[in-house]
């Protein structure tokens, strides 16, 4: 899944890392979007086997969008705003 | 008098604003980092477009609510950031996580206002990255400038499907298609009482002849087949058009909805009774036109009591602020209660044919193939929760849908059944032969939403 900057692009730059990857994303971004409008493709995988998932309802209620963050633990990337030089490994 | 309000959409803003009038300040509690609920979510700085980009005929509303909500702030105990997962009706109590630490919150009287979500019906190929719900996708746009995809196809019934569908191509998204479950036919039939909405009435179908204008192909009556991907995500979307034919659209993100169902998890927790709302095809919490629960002390308003839609959503919730100022032995302007009546129960009218307009199609959830995925959290295929509630019902009394969820995990999840649980109940419906009323309601559990285990207990 690749979100696509529409609109509000020009806001200043932040870096994270996933699995220890560079990540570039913009200052107001959720994980989920610095994650997604980036190349992550994904956010987890389902612990059942099903494949990868990228979240679901973006509104904190459907709890498909975990992510690991150093230092913060287990956090619903919809719901957390992107920090720069954070580190994020998949949930 | 201590009095706690739960959610800064419009239903909280406008109960808030009559609490504070009466010389009350309420401690405020929203799960976001800012009020305005869902319809007038803020996107977070430095992300600043102008309300009418951001809201389109609603920028008005918008920024109404937006300034109440600020100068309110000052004036409240004001808790952004706040999950309330717990209230004791009886201990008048209320557990919230507050960036991990714990706070408990003792009220006399309380006002839940914690509005809805998008109502699911799962497709093949729906836990796809790229696959969201049509909420998510207005979110991703409205909060972050962001679309699901490129090209994308939106899919399902209900005011957001064209709503959505708009706001993405005036964003400049390419919308692939508009893949409507409704017959033209059942909506036609509904047309009378739509008229009732008025300027709601008008605005969707502006929504509609603009989407027609620029060549956004919209198709009625259509039954979705799957959504078909790989390991970058989604590709394409098979459905049946209403002939029959086969079809399929290339895409590579969908959103999907079907209305709207309450939030209404912590009035389960109060201990509030629900009852099944045959119109709407949702449980609701009991409550009367004020929003009084037959629970001392607890009052609801907005989509979390009952889905009405955001015009609805701030008369209810000044609405069910008088009834606790009034029940509160506060004098209250009864001119003020017979306005607010009237107008809740023009809106009711009109609500009703709008749910006449989209009903809920009971037979896309109860179709589910056995292998396709149910319940995304637990990864339950339609399959194995029919095949339990088959040997089960052998075995013993028929099933219902907590027995089910023992059984098989359904609705046992980190979501707690709110993405499945509307076509799990029409599943074992149709398994076991019973009404869906008689196959019950997943029952709320503390914590409403996961929290940190190190969060532990409040003091
Ligand atoms: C994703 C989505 C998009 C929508 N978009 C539109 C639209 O564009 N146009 C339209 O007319 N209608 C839209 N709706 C319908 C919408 O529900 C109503 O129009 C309106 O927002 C309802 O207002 P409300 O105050 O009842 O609830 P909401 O606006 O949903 O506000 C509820 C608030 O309560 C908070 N909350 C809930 N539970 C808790 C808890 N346990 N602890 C702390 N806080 C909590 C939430 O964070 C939220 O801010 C949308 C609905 C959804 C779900
Ligand atoms: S996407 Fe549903 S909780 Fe984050």
């Amino acid at each position: 899944m690749k979100l696509v900057r529409l609109r509000d692009a020009s806001r200043p730059r932040i870096a994270l890392t996933l699995e220890g990857a560079p990540i570039e994303a913009l200052q107001g971004d959720t994980l989920l979007t610095a994650l997604l409008a980036a190349d992550a493709g994904h956010l987890r995988n389902s612990e059942f086997g099903d494949g990868p998932r990228a979240g679901f309802c973006l509104m904190a209620a459907c709890q498909d969008c975990w992510v690991v963050v150093e230092g913060l633990g287990r956090v619903r990337a919809c719901a957390t705003l992107a920090e720069d030089g954070m580190e994020v490994r998949r949930g | 008098m201590k009095v706690a309000v739960v959610g800064a959409g419009p239903a909280g803003v406008r109960a808030v604003e009559r609490l504070v009038a009466a010389g009350l300040s309420p401690v405020w509690m929203d799960e976001a980092p800012d009020g305005g609920g869902r319809i007038y979510q803020r996107p977070p700085a430095p992300l600043a477009r102008d309300a009418r980009t951001l809201y389109g005929f609603e920028a008005k509303r918008a920024t109404a609510i937006h300034d109440t909500l600020d100068a309110l702030k000052p004036r409240t105990d004001w808790r952004p950031e706040t999950l309330v997962w717990h209230i004791r009706a009886g201990a008048k109590q209320m557990q919230a996580l507050h960036r991990g630490a714990q706070q408990r919150i003792d009220f006399d009287a309380a006002i839940l206002c914690t509005g809805a979500m998008d109502r699911v019906i799962p497709v093949p190929g729906w836990t796809l990255p790229g696959v969201t719900t049509l909420g998510a996708a207005q979110i991703a746009l409205k909060a972050q400038g962001c679309g699901i995809g490129r090209r994308v196809v939106f899919l399902g019934t209900g005011p957001l499907l064209v709503l959505v569908a708009y706001q993405y191509a005036k964003a400049g998204a390419e919308v692939a298609a508009v893949l409507d479950t409704t017959p033209f036919a059942t909506k036609a039939r509904a047309a009378p009482g739509l008229l009732l909405g008025g300027a709601t009435f008008a605005k969707g179908l502006y929504y509609t002849a603009w989407l027609k204008r620029h060549g956004i192909p919209m198709v009625e009556g259509i039954t979705p087949l799957a959504i078909e991907g790989d390991a970058q995500g989604v590709t394409g979307v098979r459905w049946r058009d209403a002939r029959g034919r086969e079809q399929h659209t290339a895409c590579d993100a969908a959103g999907m909805g079907w209305g709207l169902k309450p939030e209404a998890q912590l009035a389960d927790l109060a201990g509030v009774p629900f009852r099944h709302d045959a119109v709407q095809a949702n449980w609701v919490p009991v409550r009367d036109d004020a929003g009084r629960t037959p629970v001392p002390g607890i009052y609801l308003a907005g989509d979390g009591a009952g889905i009405g839609g955001a015009e609805v959503a701030e008369l209810a919730g000044a609405r069910a602020a008088l009834a606790l100022l009034q029940d509160a032995g506060h004098r209250i302007d009864p001119i003020d209660t017979v306005t607010l009546d009237r107008r809740l129960a023009g809106l009711a009218r009109f609500r009703a044919a709008l749910e006449r307009a989209f009903p809920f199609p009971a037979h896309l959830a109860r179709s589910l193939p056995d292998d396709a995925i149910l319940c995304r959290c637990e990864g339950l295929r339609a399959g194995e929760l029919r095949a339990a509630a088959r040997a089960e019902a052998a075995t013993g009394p028929a099933p219902e849908m907590n027995r089910a969820k023992a059984f098989t995990r359904v609705g046992m999840g980190r979501c707690q059944g709110r993405v499945c649980g509307a076509a799990a109940a029409e599943i074992l419906a149709a398994e076991l032969g019973r009404p869906v009323p008689r196959i019950g309601r997943l029952r709320g559990q503390p914590p409403v939403k996961p929290i940190p285990i190190v969060a532990g207990a409040a003091p």
